[in-house]
């Protein structure tokens, strides 16, 4: 991973492009980034088409897994938007699926973790604001405004309350991205620095190598948790945006 | 998962499922409330995160704004208090277990019909 001397935490995060592209002013070059997104692409497309080729009644491991997670947002959904939240599991299965196996990707070793950019979670969580927000004027049209104003507040604090809504609308994909790059940089460069105590602190180099294990394992568990986190909060948002007040 | 055993004829599979789908429903929103409960350590994160982030887009607005209006500093002032107070307001909404909601009379809103009845 480090060339000896110029160690440091972060190279990990590095993006080098592979096959540089310049189109004008715009470096659209496929880097390290693109090709790990996708190789989560593959293989989550091969993951659900082997997954289900068997259609067995019974299923095996991987047909299980692959129903687990289908049941998994489906229950997700219905659980938070209700019955016509159905109409948007595509779109929540894509973003949890593409979540979930950046983080899982991302924990073998030497390979690349592209949640751990904020600009592809910041990506991901303007589309859903946005997607959100289309929703919902689509569905109220200006009645969309009224998710601005307060109910039972006298007209004379609406100047200083309705700001204060958007902003606080505003905030959400921030919040969102924040969440899952923080968590995914924190994560790794923790497990980077402790591994690098291993070898300079010689035999009780035993000490950070246990927390290596540790935290290996909380990693695993990180990952599951922010893509369900963020699978949450996009159901939240869609609740949100087709029930206004 | 629970009985393995397989239903003996279709009227007993309909029952099953239509129970099944019942319960479903009233489990709407049990799901989201578990959410909320995570560890305490991440709860805190959240809360800070909320803070920040709401923050964050005010002093932004601000920021461009003055630029744009030649204000400068007087808009970065008000719309940093705004977005304090939007910050706060987020963690209101989160602490009073209404997740991402936005919209403060959302809040007494939905507080005020799970109360009573939790018709929809």
């Amino acid at each position: 991973m480090a060339e000896a001397g110029a160690h440091s935490p972060l190279e990990q995060f590095k993006i080098e492009p592979i096959v540089p592209l310049h189109l004008g002013r715009f470096d659209l070059s496929f880097t390290n980034s693109s090709l790990v997104m996708v190789l989560a692409l593959v293989l989550i497309t091969g993951f659900l088409l082997l997954g289900v080729r068997a259609r067995a009644l019974v299923p095996g491991r991987l047909q299980s897994m692959a129903e687990m997670s289908y049941e998994f947002v489906a229950t997700l959904l219905s659980d938070t938007v209700g019955e016509e939240g159905k109409r948007y599991f595509p779109i929540v299965f894509a973003i949890f699926m593409f979540v979930l196996f950046g983080n899982l990707i991302g924990l073998v070793p030497y390979s690349f973790t592209f949640t751990s950019h904020i600009i592809v979670t910041f990506a991901l969580a303007f589309c859903v604001f946005l997607g959100v927000t289309i929703l919902a004027i689509a569905r109220h049209g200006l009645h969309f405004a009224r998710f601005f104003v307060p109910p039972g507040v006298s007209v004379a604090l609406w100047p200083l309350l309705i700001p204060i809504e958007i902003i606080s609308y505003l905030s959400r994909p921030i919040s969102l991205s924040v969440r899952l790059f923080a968590n995914m940089l924190a994560g790794h460069t923790l497990l980077n620095v402790f591994a690098g105590f291993v070898f300079a602190l010689g035999f009780a180099g035993l000490v950070p190598l246990a927390f290596v294990v540790a935290l290996s394992g909380l990693e695993f568990l990180i990952a599951f948790l922010q893509a369900y986190v963020f699978a949450i909060l996009t159901c939240l948002y869609i609740n949100d945006a087709l029930h206004l007040h | 998962m629970t009985e393995r055993k397989p239903p003996d004829s279709l009227e007993a599979l309909d029952a099953r499922l239509s129970e099944a789908e019942r319960r479903q429903a009233g489990e709407k929103r049990r799901g989201l409330a578990a959410a909320e409960r995570m560890s305490g350590f991440g709860f805190a994160w959240r809360v800070g995160l909320e803070l920040v982030s709401a923050l964050i887009v005010g002093v932004a607005i601000g920021y461009m704004l003055d630029r744009w209006l030649g204000t400068r500093p007087w808009l970065l002032i008000l719309f940093f208090i705004l977005g304090s107070a939007a910050g706060l307001l987020n963690v209101f909404r989160l602490t009073s277990g209404l997740g991402g909601t936005v919209g403060s009379g959302k809040a007494s809103e939905s507080r005020h019909s799970t109360d009573d009845t939790d018709d929809e």
